[in-house]
């Protein structure tokens, strides 16, 4: 059976290369050293089912001149035979147990971090807290992450209602978010690259729509991006967008989300301070364009059915100020 | 051979068999007519209602796969709600490994155990009635919730917070909490029956090492029963007490813990892969040595593999926790511990493939099945390796590579020797033979169509797609695979059907079998297909490991139980020395009442905590009428 997929999981493996969220896609130090390991067992285990069915295939076929029925000789053979393969069983196994051990410890070699981010599941969306010595600098973003290249990232994961797993397949192993605990993952990203992730534990109605992206800049880039995000939100200037800043605050929005700079500071939704700088908006749903936010707004429950926003009623005037109010978000 | 003393009352000794068996057909056999069936305690009687309910379950659960596999097909498809699906896959997996795999092993015991040790009935017949019904009641609660779109929708594992209070609103959650409670109910029942059976009803002569492998098998399993429920059990009342009348175990604010929850849950969880996986090793054990000519190589072993399977799988439980922050020391002593259990699943592998090596194969449906078990459940207990290392799980927990884990190991471990198993003992239990060449269509079918859709997961996985996910996007590469997965799982779906049409046909006009059509050397081969409702004729003597040799002529039989009343023997532990006649109880209508009152009372119970006490005294009514004595006379030692 193996042999009947292998052509068509070559053909996966090799178009797996140019995906953003892929085990086999390692980009991130922990990721490189999994993806080993992954391979090195994987190995092992195909030579041991193809030695398995190698014998069942040999004690299968008609031999001639065999006699049925227990002879002394042969129980002894196969005596010997089981115990060395029990025994062959007994010393694989010990050398992979090793080797999971030891790149658990080399996974752990962190050292001290050159950024920690404070990581909120909620559902379904991902608030990005950036915390900093100097209050006034902390802000936070939804469901994009940005961090330096080669630099040594600290998460800590915590869950604002139900458990939720923080999963970069490309960067490092999944590791869950828990109500009433802190976890903490170190990450590198060895390249810069934009690298797609995804909630692993099932919570609820929208699990599947619940992604982020990791996006892994050298250090200007870096730099650049986080002294944008400290600014608060930039004033309208145009007049439709003008007025959808007052639609905003008029409206149920500012009850749910925070804009910093304007009056709106709501906590249950994501920070829109900056959404129209992020990729996608409604957590990987949909990109950010105009016609997105447009969409999303009008009708958030047949996107994304089930999830926290309600549908706010607005006349057609409204919907299109408000649309060019959150593009201005930059 | 043993006699006792004639005694004052009409026993079997001396009788003609043909007078001894209208007298046992009289005394044993059910009243015609609906209630008489209703009230049976024919062990294989309610063995196969539960056998019929368990696989139309399976297909329930199978037509429950082809939706998911239906929306799967295509990235942001539409056919099912996202709401839907979670109910979906929820149901697919409580009804799959509560429903049907974990009750279908356990009516194989119900069925083969009594005849495979020799007695007439299995232990506290009564009993068994009732564990079916509940059984039947938890299963129809499960299945009504979800033609009324109410079903749990918070997965098979029911993880706290999101089954609580605040992130499951309605009753579903308790449906599922309920449910496992009724199957829980009924499995404790079988266990205790079989326990019992096991150790004090074998034929005279069939001591410890002569019990027949799959009669182990279901020891073991009976005993990981017994001590994995309290965990389950406790789960389930208290994830219902937090929802129902506010206690906090589970709710972190209040100093209540959401992970007590997996490690109680898991603490039963694990074990049950082996409660369901274990008789089908005793299946391969008896099924292979009819085929191969030969008989069992490394009996001792094999047993010994099973009950280390049994302890170990006790230790291995936070297998399943492994991304969920674990203090490192604790990581590498369960990594150790679960990697362990594939050394005896190891030993029972290399003695099946000893057995055939010395063997000389007659390649007939139940060897192919088990040749296929055999090629499919190596690939899960290798993926079962790799799972159990901590870094390398961190990347494949709760993603596909997952999903196709456990199917290779509950489908290729267990069912396919399940399927194994109802061709070969389809003629024990209907007199009918099954048709070879449907049974060769529904093996390739199955094994091809299994793979085909089972394979690509792994890959899937390691391509990053979690399972539970309603839908995926199209921009992710996994479309194609997708929907090759879904198309092949119509070719499985194809498999099955052939199957189900084979056993219909058969169960109506199949080939007459004969007592023993595959000269096999277990003892409910020696009685006629299908055995009558008393089993044996005479109890049989056992005096080696294959009871029935093919050159022994004779079965040597033991003489002396009453024909006027529901007798059994009664044998010492080890050595199954003969120590006392025990009447049997009669049919009752009483068992089935009693179901019906503790089905009333759990319901009842997820709407209020008074139906507790409320709902306790139709059952304490219920129960006076199933013990109410009969004025039947002392049993004698
Ligand atoms: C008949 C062929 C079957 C197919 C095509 C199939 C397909 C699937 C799929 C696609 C899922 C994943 C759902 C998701 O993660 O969203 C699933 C889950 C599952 N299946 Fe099957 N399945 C089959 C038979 C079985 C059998 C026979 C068993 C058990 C004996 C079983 C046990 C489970 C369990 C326990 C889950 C996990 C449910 C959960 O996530 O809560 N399946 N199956
Ligand atoms: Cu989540």
């Amino acid at each position: 059976m193996k042999l009947r997929c292998l052509p068509l999981a070559l053909l996966i493996m090799l178009s797996g290369c140019s995906t953003a969220q892929s085990v086999l896609h390692a980009h991130g130090e922990a990721a490189i050293a999994l993806k080993n390991l992954i391979i090195f067992i994987a190995w092992v285990a195909a030579i041991i089912w193809l030695a398995v069915v190698g014998f069942l295939t040999f004690a299968l076929v008609p031999r001639r001149n065999h006699s049925a029925g227990p002879d002394n000789r042969s129980e002894r053979t196969m005596t010997i035979a089981v115990a060395t393969a029990t025994a062959a069983t007994a010393l694989i196994i010990g050398i992979l147990t090793v080797a999971s051990f030891y790149t658990t410890r080399a996974l752990n070699s962190g050292g001290n971090a050159d950024v920690t981010v404070v990581v909120r599941a909620q559902q379904w969306w991902w608030q990005f807290i950036y915390a900093d010595h100097d209050q006034t600098q902390i802000f936070q973003t939804a469901n994009e992450l940005h961090i330096p290249v080669g630099k040594t990232i600290r998460l800590r994961l915590q869950a604002v209602d139900v458990i939720h797993s923080f999963w970069v397949p490309s960067l490092a192993g999944k590791l869950d978010l828990i109500p009433g605990r802190e976890n903490t993952l170190t990450l590198r990203a060895e390249r810069p690259g934009i690298y797609r992730g995804q909630c692993a534990e099932f919570c609820g109605l929208q699990h599947g729509h619940m992604a982020f992206a990791v996006i892994a800049e050298d250090d200007a880039d870096y730099q650049r991006w986080l002294a944008r995000q400290r600014l608060d939100a930039a004033t309208p200037t145009e007049a439709e967008a003008i007025a959808g800043q007052g639609v905003f605050l008029a409206k149920q929005c500012a009850a749910c989300h925070a804009i910093r700079g304007t009056s709106a500071s709501g906590s249950t939704g994501p920070d829109l301070t900056h959404v129209a700088g992020r990729r996608t908006i409604a957590a990987g749903l949909l990109e950010t364009t105009r016609g997105s936010f447009a969409a999303w707004i009008a009708d958030p429950q047949t996107l994304k059915p089930g999830n926290n926003m309600p549908m706010v009623p607005l006349t057609t005037d409204e919907l299109r100020q408000l649309s060019a109010y959150m593009e201005s978000l930059r | 051979m043993k006699k006792d003393q004639a005694s004052a009352v009409p026993a079997d000794t001396g009788l003609a068999d043909a007078e001894v068996e209208r007298q046992l057909t009289t005394i044993w056999g059910s009243r015609p007519g609906f209630w008489g069936a209703v009230a049976s305690v024919d062990h294989k009687v309610i063995a196969r209602r539960y056998i019929v309910t368990a696989f139309i379950f399976l297909i329930l659960g199978g037509l429950l796969a082809l939706a998911m596999r239906l929306q799967l097909a295509q990235p942001e498809a539409r056919f099912i709600s996202p709401d839907r699906y979670n109910q979906i896959f929820t149901m697919h997996g409580s009804n799959m490994m509560f429903l049907f795999a974990v009750p279908v092993m356990e009516a194989i015991g119900v069925y083969f155990v009594p005849l495979m040790v020799g007695t007439r009935n299995i232990a506290f017949p009564r009993l068994n009635a009732f564990s079916y019904w509940v059984f039947l009641f938890g299963g129809v609660l499960l299945w009504l919730s979800f033609a009324l779109d109410t079903a749990p929708d918070v997965g098979w594992f029911a993880y706290v917070p999101l089954s609580g209070p605040e992130y499951s609103a309605g009753k579903r959650a308790d449906i599922w909490a309920q449910m496992i409670t009724f199957t829980e109910l009924s499995a404790l029942a079988v266990a205790v029956e079989i326990v019992v059976t096991v150790f004090k009803q074998r034929a005279p002569g069939m001591s410890l090492d002569r019990i027949p492998v799959l009669v182990w098998a279901m020891l073991v399993m009976s005993f990981l029963v017994i001590m994995a429920m309290p965990a389950i059990m406790f789960a389930s009342s208290t994830l219902i007490l937090d929802r129902l009348v506010g206690t906090q175990f589970y709710n972190p604010a209040e100093g209540g813990d959401a992970l007590l929850w997996q490690h109680l849950f898991w603490f039963f969880g694990h074990p049950e892969v082996y409660i369901i996986f274990l008789p089908a090793v005793g299946m391969v054990s008896t099924i292979l040595p009819a085929f191969v000519g030969r008989p069992l190589f490394g009996y001792l072993p094999l047993v010994m593999a099973m009950i280390a399977t049994g302890v170990l799988s006790f230790g291995l439980w936070v297998h399943h926790m492994f991304t969920v922050g674990l203090p490192r020391l604790g990581e590498s002593f369960f990594t150790a511990s679960s990697m362990a259990i594939s050394i005896p699943a190891g030993i029972q592998i290399f003695c099946w493939l000893a057995t055939m090596w010395a063997g000389r194969p007659v390649f007939r449906t139940p060897l192919l099945f088990v040749i296929g078990f055999i090629a499919t459940f190596v690939i899960g207990g290798l993926t079962g390796v790799m799972v159990a290392s901590v870094p390398f799980d961190t990347q494949v927990h709760d993603t596909y590579f997952v999903v196709a884990h456990f199917h290779y190991v509950l489908i290729g471990g267990a069912v396919f020797p399940l399927i194994a198993a109802i061709y070969y003992w389809f003629p024990k239990m209907t007199g009918r033979m099954m048709s070879e060449r449907l049974g060769r269509w529904a093996f390739w079918l199955i094994f091809i169509g299994f793979h085909l859709t089972f394979f690509p997961m792994h890959l899937l996985g390691l391509l990053g797609m979690p399972r539970r996910v309603y839908t995926y996007q199209p921009e992710l590469p996994w479309a194609g695979l997708n929907l090759f997965i879904s198309l092949s799982a119509v070719l499985l779906a194809l498999g099955f059907l052939v199957f189900f049409v084979d056993v219909v046909r058969s169960w109506r006009n199949g080939l007459p079998a004969g007592p023993n059509p595959w000269k096999a050397t277990t003892l409910e081969w020696a009685t006629s297909s299908p055995p009558p409702s008393y089993n044996f004729r005479r109890i049989p003597v056992v005096d080696a490991r294959e009871a029935l040799s093919p050159n022994d002529g004779e079965l040597a039989v033991a003489s002396g139980l009453r024909t006027d009343r529901r007798e059994l023997l009664v044998t010492s532990v080890v050595e199954a020395l003969p120590e006392a006649r025990e009447s049997s109880p009669r049919d009752s209508v009483w068992p089935l009442w009693a179901a019906i009152a503790t089905a009333v009372m759990l319901i009842w119970s997820m709407f209020s905590p008074w139906a507790v006490v409320w709902g306790s005294i139709p059952i304490a009514v219920t129960l006076i009428g199933w013990f109410w004595p009969k004025g039947s006379p002392e049993d004698e030692s």
